[in-house]
């Protein structure tokens, strides 16, 4: 145990003192790692946003369930007794009566609905479930649609399937953007490490000559790796926060103008630590794949 | 502890640097490996380092047949020999601390215990005051010493040396050849290839005289 510790933290000592040896080596290779990281990063954290932007704008779904025009109060009675029974969500009854009162209510409609000969609205149900996804509003339409007396059902928020689906697509966009920078960051530090393997060939010729493992050997150049994916994660959660930072304000305006309290959140811890490690993580798979190939090619 | 039988060496392109060498080293003995250049020296020291393979013919090193031996297990048999070469091979961007510590840290000692014992083995060849000098800074007799203190700090059961003395002046070459005798005298087992007769006369080693690849009588 003492002489694994011993090992790790020479290799991490002399990992640093790379890092810190060649400062502008560094900053290049955090740079382009810090970029490609917060391209996706910041996709994703802005997605996050128009996904709270879509829950707060259209506040609870709503399924509006009308009677047939006939329909008895007996009628209504059996279709909120069906409620009652099956389905776990708010609702309420809209009797036709208070639906034509509101109607009056409304601004330059009290005439018209005065001269109407007869009411023309049915009692309707309004359901409201909570935390369901389109998929099972849409199967809840469908079932209450072929409930006894029911001559119509309307999903009001239908746009939310859509905007999901443009959420759903956003993610799958950004993702493949993640795999392209992703593959990018390994390509940095495959290259910087195969160069640093180059420039170290007399040393590794050395250490193996005096007992060196293959996995001594590799062990500085992926802590190296990761450090620098390590650092250039933290760069690119900087940036994302600082960005989105910079864009809370005018978004807040924007939304104001559109009566909406809409507050523009920057990355979390959560992000950085996701940011940290999948660039920890691609850094060491650069190093790992790099120094392995370099190793052989030594022979 | 060292022993040969047929041993033959044949290099892709069809050269053959040994041919059916058998020999045997015993425990704590001094052997010098001699002959003209091109006899076969270097490829016998290498051969017994495990850094090449015998193409025919069988060769155990502390117990161990180096023909049959896993690539996995070459580094840990390595830990076991002490190497020295002409040319040192140290590493110019360290301190001559630091190209002692190598051998320590790639057996993982502790820190503490490793810089005492790489500072004692520098303090056996004479270096101790020259720690934190780079390797460039020292003689070519300093370097070669600074070479075996490397070998040895890992306390190696085998010290093998190819021509530690090519490079050196007469008084640096007996300097080298001298702490190759300390440690003989504490019972390691010293082989040294040289081309240069007069040290036989001096230290009256094991000597195996190589000719053309072949062992002289």
């Amino acid at each position: 145990m003492s002489a694994w510790f011993s090992q790790h933290r020479a290799a991490f000592v002399r990992a640093l003192r790379r890092l810190v040896g060649s400062p502008l080596n560094t900053v290049l290779s955090l740079l382009a790692i810090g970029i490609a990281l917060t391209l996706p990063g910041a996709g994703f954290v802005l997605l996050e946003n128009l996904r709270d932007l879509g829950r707060s704008v259209s506040g609870a779904p709503q399924i509006s369930v009308f009677m047939a025009l006939d329909a008895s109060r007996k009628e209504s009675a059996a279709i909120e007794a069906r409620l009652r029974q099956s389905v776990g969500a708010a609702w309420r009854f809209v009797p036709r009566e208070d639906a034509l009162k509101r109607l009056q209510a409304r601004e330059g409609m009290a005439e018209i609905v005065a001269s109407l000969p007869r009411n023309p609205l049915p009692d309707a149900f309004i359901v409201e479930p909570q935390g369901a996804s389109p998929e099972e509003l849409e199967s809840l339409r469908r079932s209450f649609a072929e409930w006894p007396r029911v001559a119509h059902v309307q999903l009001d928020s239908a746009w939310i399937r859509r905007f999901d689906a443009f959420l759903r697509l956003g993610r799958l966009a950004v993702t493949l953007l993640a795999a392209v920078f992703a593959a990018g960051l390994v390509a940095v530090t495959f290259n910087t490490i195969r160069l640093q393997v180059l420039s170290q060939a007399a040393e590794i010729e050395v250490a193996r000559l005096i007992g060196a493992t293959d996995a001594f050997i590799r062990r500085p150049f992926q802590y190296f790796g990761a450090l620098q994916g390590l650092l250039g994660g933290l760069l690119a959660y900087g940036l994302v926060a600082a960005g989105l930072g910079l864009l809370a304000a005018p978004a807040g305006e924007l939304a104001s103008l559109y009566g909406g309290a809409f507050v523009l959140r920057g990355p979390g811890l959560a992000a950085a630590a996701a940011l940290a490690a999948s660039g920890a993580f691609l850094g060491w798979l650069g190093a790992q794949l790099s120094v392995s190939l370099s190793l052989r090619r030594f022979g | 502890m060292i022993a040969a039988s047929g041993l033959t060496k044949r290099y892709p392109g069809g050269f053959e640097a040994l041919r059916d060498v058998s020999f045997e080293v015993s425990v704590g003995e001094m052997v010098f490996i001699t002959g003209h250049s091109g006899a076969g020296k270097s490829t016998l020291v290498k051969l017994v380092a495990a850094i090449e393979r015998p193409t025919s013919g069988s060769l155990v090193v502390n117990g161990q047949n180096l023909a049959a031996l896993r690539k996995s297990a070459l580094p840990y048999l390595r830990r076991h020999f002490g190497l020295v070469f002409q040319d040192q091979k140290l590493l110019f961007d360290r301190s001559v601390l630091e190209n002692v510590l190598l051998p320590l840290e790639i057996v993982g000692l502790p820190r503490r215990e490793a810089v005492r014992r790489a500072q004692a083995a520098l303090d056996k060849v004479g270096l101790l005051a020259r720690e934190k000098a780079r390797p460039i800074a020292l003689s070519g007799g300093e370097q070669q010493r600074l070479a075996i203190a490397r070998a040895v700090v890992n306390r190696p059961t085998v010290l093998l040396a190819d021509e530690p003395t090519g490079n050196l002046d007469a008084a640096s070459a007996l300097e080298v050849l001298e702490i190759f005798e300390s440690f003989h005298q504490v019972g390691v087992t010293v082989v040294v290839a040289t081309h240069d007769p007069q040290w036989i006369e001096r230290y009256r080693p094991h000597v195996l005289c190589l000719d053309h690849g072949r062992l002289a009588a």
